[in-house]
């Protein structure tokens, strides 16, 4: 049994650690607060901008010629990953989740014979994959500098992604991110953003629209644009599953180190009053023998 | 009839305005600058560097914004645009920045014609506000 000095450090230690936690805990409430309000303010933006495009992709006239962002480059081969993590760690699953959707994703197109290529937002998904994957990564981008997830960063990724593909270094290209439910619950979720998936035609209206200049020049100055919108909306959606995660994990580690405290003061206090009992019985008996 | 439409302004951050007491807007499109009143006929095009004015019931607002998207439909007109800035709320300061960015920006010599021509239109645009 660990001797009185032993369990009164350890006592301390957990002490010490569950102040952090606790504290971690209510800085990620106070940004998950932020991250939340930005996450539904950046919705408007998003949301218009897919239903412009889904109205002028409706409304082109000349299908074969259309943008190679909207319509692909002909071909499925080699496929684009892009992972968005954090750049911090102690954040639950948070990061675990989307690299085992990413992982299983590589797996599935490693089936099928396609080629892979992979781009890693955040550090941690970086650290990650590049014991498995370390050949596929390209390119790994960390904004460890900014404080929140903002427009010109987001931008920055999506000018890369469209960089390599006029490059024609691939053909397909996938995000992976964090979808924000609710503190508990973050989906992790794989979007793709080329081409443009323009399945989902449920708010699709008949309205036709006069196009100034034409279809083709707008959808040309469109999509890059909208490339960027959507890994910002990543960002942000990743941003606040982030705090969440991080905030029931450190609510979790709170509740197991009082439970430890617990178990281990009344170890404590069990040894001590075992070693007073020993003392009285060691006078008593010492008195008897005299 | 009352002849006000609504009109909703957002970034990628947020809603940046939204007023349903709008008679009319003016906005820089691409190919000119572009009057738009009650009933007007859908329509989408982008914007260039300029001025946005509203007028409302309210008064007139005027916004200085670098790119963007418009929509008008069924008298809601949208504006979607990364960079936007009140007139009335933007420093001197900040204006010389944004001159010097675009100013940097065309005199790269890799630049493309359209990009060229976007970055001079900004800075013409910007040296009248000043």
């Amino acid at each position: 049994m660990a001797s009185l000095d032993d369990l009164k450090k350890r006592i301390t230690s957990v002490k010490s650690t569950q102040k952090i936690t606790k504290a971690m805990k209510m800085v990620a409430a106070a940004k998950l607060k932020r991250a939340q309000e930005s996450a539904e303010k950046g919705r408007p933006y998003s949301e218009k901008m897919n239903n412009v495009i889904l109205n002028l992709s409706n409304g082109i006239s000349d299908k074969d010629n259309a943008p190679k962002l909207l319509s692909g480059s002909g071909k499925e081969q080699i496929h684009l990953c892009v992972v968005m993590t954090s750049d911090r760690g102690l954040c639950g699953g948070f990061n675990a989740n989307i690299i085992k959707k990413a992982k299983s994703h590589f797996a599935k197109l490693a089936r099928e014979g396609k080629e892979l290529k992979i781009v890693t937002v955040g550090s941690k998904g970086n650290d990650q994959l590049k014991r498995a994957y370390g050949d596929k990564i390209i390119e790994n981008i960390s904004f460890k500098n900014s404080k929140n997830a903002n427009y010109f960063d987001a931008d920055k990724v999506g000018k890369i992604i469209i960089e390599k593909f006029e490059k024609e270094e691939f053909d397909i290209c996938t995000i992976f991110y964090n979808q924000f439910k609710n503190v508990i619950t973050q989906i992790p979720q794989a979007q793709q953003i080329i081409p443009l998936n323009t399945v989902d035609d449920e708010n699709k209206s008949d309205e036709t629209y006069e196009f100034e200049p034409d279809e083709d020049e707008i959808l040309n100055n469109l999509l890059p644009k909208n490339i960027s919108t959507q890994i910002f909306k990543a960002m942000l959606e990743n941003s606040a599953s982030e705090q969440g995660a991080r905030m029931s994990a450190m609510d979790n580690a709170t509740r197991n180190a009082g439970e430890m405290v617990d178990k281990l003061t009344i170890e404590y206090n069990r040894s001590r009053q075992a070693a007073i009992t020993k003392e009285l019985i060691e006078i008593i008996s010492g008195a008897e023998s005299l | 009839m009352s002849e006000e439409f609504k009109i909703e302004i957002v970034n990628p951050e947020k809603s940046f305005l939204s007023k349903d007491d709008v008679t009319e807007v003016i906005v820089p499109a691409f190919e000119g600058e572009m009057g738009i009143l009650k009933d007007h006929i859908s329509i989408i095009s982008f914007l260039k560097p300029g001025i946005i004015t509203i007028f409302s019931k309210s008064g007139e607002d005027k916004f200085y914004v670098e790119d963007g998207i418009v929509e008008f439909k069924s008298n809601n007109l949208s504006v979607l645009t990364s960079s936007i800035f009140n007139l009335k709320e933007i420093e001197k300061s900040k204006l010389q920045d944004l001159i010097k960015i675009a100013e940097e920006e065309s005199n790269k010599p890799e630049i493309s014609d359209q990009s060229k021509y976007l970055a001079d239109q900004k800075i013409e645009v910007l040296k009248t506000l000043n």
